[in-house]
């Protein structure tokens, strides 16, 4: 399964793109694959403050749910409606239209705490 | 299963055609209801079917033959007890003096039924080794949480509100860290020890004062009786906490171990497992909880209670102050509970000694025969069910638990529970119970083994199955990303009422 | 062991097997001091003695008295379609339907069963089923609480006491909170929900309400102004709880229709025996948007892989099997059968026989109005009802006592189950269903007439002979 490169990446499988102060999340391939499919996302307000490591949201699959962690602090910019529709985009585009929150980013030291492409995949690679 | 042609039935919304029903019910005067308000009535008729007897009950016959069941075939099920239920019960709880009480008919007109339910709590005091038992809740779920209101209350009629946490094994069932949210307490989850019995010393690690309850299931969701369950409760006792036992496995232990004598504070039964009411496609059950010296005040109201002169009443309204309360309205579900108590009345005590016996020999004996093909995790003697894995059957041929199952219901058998124990990988329970001849258990087991014969010889076949049943693997994720849970603009009641 | 197949030599050959001499070896694992005293419980019955004795014991209940008591659970008439299809195997002894391929019957059952009721409670969504009226009303309360985010609901106290203290205990564990709200006692409106009461506890902003339970009819059988109910608590950000008895809902409007988001109730109307307080049905319904926040089992319909139509358990994820600590409810199970009654059931009479059953109450209901209130016992609350009522009888409880004994259950002495509500110390709850005859009535409003000094011969005008 590919990891991009272009991404940051958590031990929780969620990935980080970085554009300015903006950092958009989502869950990997890999933990989508994991999960099976996804039936529905439950996302957080615009606004609301996220801590580094509190969970976020909440994502279910027909038999298995599993916490979103925060990878920053930071405040949401925006969360991903598009899921409350079609949840599935989770399984077939996790990089692309399954992201989902954008997070204002409080302190941008916190994303040299995470994990490159390749770290990531060595975590994948052990599990 | 036993319809000719498309075994799959039309809805009844689809079977309904205007005009047809009707004879059930005298007609009403055209006024019946000229006093009711007309801003309180029902603007138009509720849409429901209309269907003349003959269509409905083939409806009915013909959806039933759908489903498995413990009457048409062997149904090993583990946690679930699928045992054989006598038909003798089902006409005991009909019997018009049972089936017409009403749940608020004065103590004077109920009295065959209080004394039934005096003689129950009895009997399953004695089970238990308990020293009462309440037999309101509804199912076990429902049990567990009377029972650990129960603790709640205890605690704070001592003034000990610090105590929050409720510790609970990695292999319980989903209900019991649900019971403790319901119940306002923080689930702390214990990993189990490498032979899967309970990790004493990881449970006197998290044993201190925030520690209200621990709740065991014993014998444990593996199937194996907890050998350092004396150790465990002396802990939990000395760290000021009491100890719950969930009972779900109490088929392996009628008259072998009594957790209240062994020093357990609260259990709940579940009767439809171990008393073999019937489980009705999902329920109804019967959770009744039994209960120590320790909890006795805290018991649910009403009780039942017999009077000087040997007459029986229920509490009153209000009676026993330190009760948790009403968990449910009325008395309890009367009607499981008369069969239950046939059930017993029937077995006696060495019949339910016996039940336990031949519910653990018949467990062992399969699963000495599915050691040829199957992982087995835990090697020695297990309790009425044990854990059965396809892991190295995956590695080998990519054959999964689920496939197996599905597979099986080929070949005549309703699966196992599978991927429950959540702390085995590609897990099976097995529960054979004590009402399966031997020739079913080897039928089952040669099934089993052809099975896992297949999975190297012809993958596909076993990854696909099930191919005979009504219907082959269900889009169960469109069913819940997009839910359809009801039918819509479904035709009929458009004729006006006869009068 | 009664129904156990085991032969002596089937024993032997399986313990061979194992490797083992003794069924005890297989018990070695219980450590000594831990093993089970002798079981002292009695020896076993063969099924002949049994019956006999089941019997007798049935025959002690009295069940054969003129019968007027509702209060929660009805006696109706269950057409014999509906318990001979119960009977059979396939449906009462499968489990949860696990495997959906071999448990499609269950499954489209339980999706009829949502089906029925939601088209009579006018709600999108509803649940498989609960363990009662009281169970479900309690957990819609809870989900009005984790819709709105809020602690806080209003119990009116005429909701079934077993319902109220029901919800309380739920409550309590959850540390959530319930407050009541008081029955009016004068006027119009008495024994109907305080409307002004609901209006200052909804403006309290400091303790902000969640949800607001009011049951229509009411536990003392009156209408209430549910469309008032919902305005008022909507308007305060609170969802409404309509606590219903589902026949009323073939001629009263349902919850959907006057806005109510959840509503809950008690199924063993329909169909389903009295049987000593259960097991019965525990309905809950809600809107089509917390269809998220409803706990308990669901089914919905689907496909297979070759595009047949097929029904399947959904929604999984938010049920205490994977969600654990972080779930609804604990609820595991439902009351697969009895929703499965009440489905045949309403097929069984269709639309226009339950609302004969409703109609015919309420005609049966008039007439035992009038012949009690000839007997000297008129009712005590103005308001409409649909077939229950309370009526004033000095010193109810021992009358009711006394009637027992001259063959007639009078109903519910209401000091008996609302001891803390004086306005109804000297009341009885009494009912009348498509079942309860004219006899009865008769019956009934003789011996009242006698216990009074009234001698009742009024109560014979043919003020209701229309019905007859």
């Amino acid at each position: 399964m590919a990891v991009p490169a272009d991404l940051r990446y958590t031990k929780d499988h969620e990935w980080v793109r970085v554009e300015g102060d903006i950092a958009t999340v989502g869950i990997t391939a890999y933990a989508a694959d994991q999960l099976g499919d996804v039936v529905f996302v439950e996302l957080p307000e615009a606004g609301r403050s996220l801590q580094q490591a509190a969970p976020f949201g909440v994502v279910e699959s027909v038999k298995a749910v599993s916490d979103l962690f925060a990878p920053v602090d930071g405040e949401v910019a925006a969360a991903n409606e598009e899921l409350a529709t079609k949840p599935e985009l989770v399984n077939s585009e996790p990089y692309g239209s399954g992201w989902m929150i954008r997070v204002r980013v409080a302190d941008p030291g916190q994303l040299e705490q995470l994990l490159d492409a390749s770290a990531y995949e060595s975590l994948i690679a052990e599990a | 299963m036993g319809v000719v042609g498309n075994p799959l039935q039309p809805t009844l919304a689809e079977r309904s055609r205007p005009g047809r029903g009707g004879g059930k019910i005298p007609h009403p005067p055209k006024d019946a209801l000229a006093r009711i308000p007309a801003g309180q009535r029902r603007a138009e008729p509720p849409a429901l079917p209309e269907l003349a007897e003959p269509e409905l009950v083939r409806h009915y016959v013909n959806l039933s033959q759908l489903n498995y069941a413990v009457d048409t075939g062997f149904y090993p099920l583990g946690s679930c007890t699928m045992k054989y239920n006598p038909k003798l019960d089902e006409w005991a709880a009909r019997l018009p003096g049972f089936a017409r009480l009403h749940p608020l008919a004065p103590d004077a007109v109920a009295q065959g039924t209080l004394e039934l339910l005096w003689d129950l709590e009895r009997w399953l005091a004695e089970l238990s080794g308990m020293a009462a038992v309440t037999l309101q809740p509804a199912a076990g779920a429902h049990g567990e949480l009377t029972g650990i209101l129960m603790i709640r209350a205890y605690h704070r009629s001592r003034g000990d509100l610090e105590r929050t946490e409720v510790l609970v094994p990695d292999s319980a069932h989903g209900t019991n860290p649900a019971t403790a949210t319901m119940a306002g307490f923080r689930t702390v989850s214990i990993p189990s020890a490498p032979d899967g019995g309970v990790d004493v010393d990881a449970f006197r690690a998290a044993l201190g004062p925030r520690s209200a309850a621990i709740m065991i299931t014993n014998p444990s969701t593996l199937g194996l009786f907890e050998r350092r369950i004396g150790e465990l409760l002396e802990a939990v006792h000395a760290a000021g906490a009491l100890a719950y036992m969930d009972g779900a496995n109490l088929n392996a232990i009628l008259g072998r171990f009594k957790p209240g004598e062994a020093g357990f504070d609260v259990m709940h039964i579940n009767t439809h497992k171990t008393f073999s009411t019937p489980h009705g496609g999902g329920g109804p059950g019967a959770g009744p909880v039994g209960v120590g010296e320790t909890l006795l005040p805290f018991l649910p109201a009403p009780r039942v209670l017999r009077e000087p002169d040997g007459s029986f009443r229920l509490e009153r309204e209000g009676e026993r102050p330190t009760s948790i309360g009403r968990v449910r309205s009325f008395v309890g579900s009367t009607g499981v509970l008369v069969r239950a108590y046939a059930y017993l009345a029937a077995h006696g005590g060495s019949g339910l000694r016996e039940v336990s016996d031949d519910a653990v020999l018949a467990a062992n004996y399969l699963k000495h025969r599915l050691g040829a093909a199957y992982d087995l995790p835990f090697a020695r003697h297990c309790k009425h069910e044990f854990v059965a894995s396809a892991a190295s059957l995956k590695k080998r041929t990519g054959v999964r638990t689920l496939d197996v199952a599905k597979r099986l219901i080929d070949k005549g058998f309703h699966p196992p529970t599978v991927y429950f124990p959540l702390n085995v990988e590609e897990s099976m329970l097995i529960e054979p119970t004590e009402t399966e001849s031997r020739e079913t258990l080897d039928a089952f087991a040669d099934a089993m083994l052809e099975i896992a014969r297949e999975a190297e010889t012809e993958p596909e076949l076993v990854r696909s199955a099930p191919h005979t049943a009504p219907v082959r693997r269900l889009d169960e994720a469109t069913a819940a990303r997009q839910p359809d849970l009801r039918w819509r603009a479904m035709r009929g009641a458009e004729t006006p009422c006869p009068d | 062991m009664p129904y156990g197949p085991h032969t002596a030599d089937d024993r032997a050959a399986m313990l061979r097997a194992i490797g083992v001499d003794s069924v005890d070896e297989l018990f070695d694992d219980i450590p000594k001091a831990l093993r089970a005293s002798p079981l002292r419980l009695p020896d076993p019955e063969p099924e002949l003695d049994l019956a006999i004795r089941l019997t007798a014991l049935a025959e002690r209940n009295r069940t054969n008295l003129a019968f007027f008591l509702g209060a929660g659970a009805y006696r109706h008439w269950s057409p014999p379609v509906v318990d001979q299809m119960l009977l059979r195997g396939e449906w009462y002894t499968a489990y949860t339907p696990y495997q959906p391929e071999i448990s499609q019957g269950t499954l489209q059952s339980i999706y009829e069963y949502q089906s029925l009721l939601a088209e009579l409670t006018g709600l999108g969504v509803v649940s498989a089923s609960h363990y009662d009226g009281a169970a479900a009303t309690a957990e819609g309360a809870l989900m009005a609480c984790r819709a709105t985010r809020r602690d806080r609901v209003l119990v009116s106290r005429a909701v079934h006491p077993h319902y109220r203290r029901t919800l309380e205990t739920y409550f309590e564990g959850a540390g959530l909170r319930a407050d009541e709200l008081p029955i009016t006692t004068e006027g119009g409106t008495a024994g109907t929900t305080d409307l002004a009461a609901l209006e200052r506890e909804l403006a309290d902003s400091e303790r902000p309400v969640g949800g607001v339970v009011v049951a229509q009819p009411n536990f003392l059988g009156l209408l209430e102004s549910m469309p008032d109910v919902v305005r008022l608590a909507h308007a305060a950000g609170a969802l409404v709880v309509a606590v219903v008895e589902p026949v009323s809902l073939a001629v009263l409007a349902p919850p959907g229709a006057y806005g109510a988001d959840i509503a809950a109730g008690e199924g063993q109307p329909l169909g389903i025996p009295l049987q000593y307080g259960g097991p019965y049905l525990g309905i809950l319904a809600c809107t089509d948007a917390l269809v998220r926040q409803i706990p308990g089992r669901l089914v919905g319909q689907t496909t297979d892989l070759e595009g047949r139509r097929a029904f399947v358990m959904t929604l999984r994820a938010r049920e205490q099997d994977i969600r654990r600590e972080r779930a609804a409810s604990n609820i595991c199970t439902n009351q697969a059968l009895l929703a499965l009654a009440a489905s045949i059931y309403l097929a069984a009479l269709g639309p226009h026989g339950l609302r004969d059953v409703a109609a015919m109450g309420a005609a049966r209901a008039t007439e035992l109005e009038a012949a009690l209130a000839a007997a000297g016992a008129p009712r005590i609350h103005p308001g409409a009802y649909l077939n229950e009522f309370a009526i004033r009888v000095p010193d109810a409880p021992a009358v009711h006592a006394r009637l027992v004994d001259q063959g007639v259950l009078a109903g519910l002495p209401l000091a008996s189950i609302m001891p803390d509500e004086p306005s109804l110390a000297d009341a009885l709850l009494v009912c009348a269903t498509e079942v309860t005859t004219p006899a009865e009535i008769d019956r009934f409003a003789t011996a009242l007439a006698a216990e009074l000094g009234t001698g009742g011969a009024d109560r014979r005008q043919p003020e209701v002979a229309g019905v007859r």
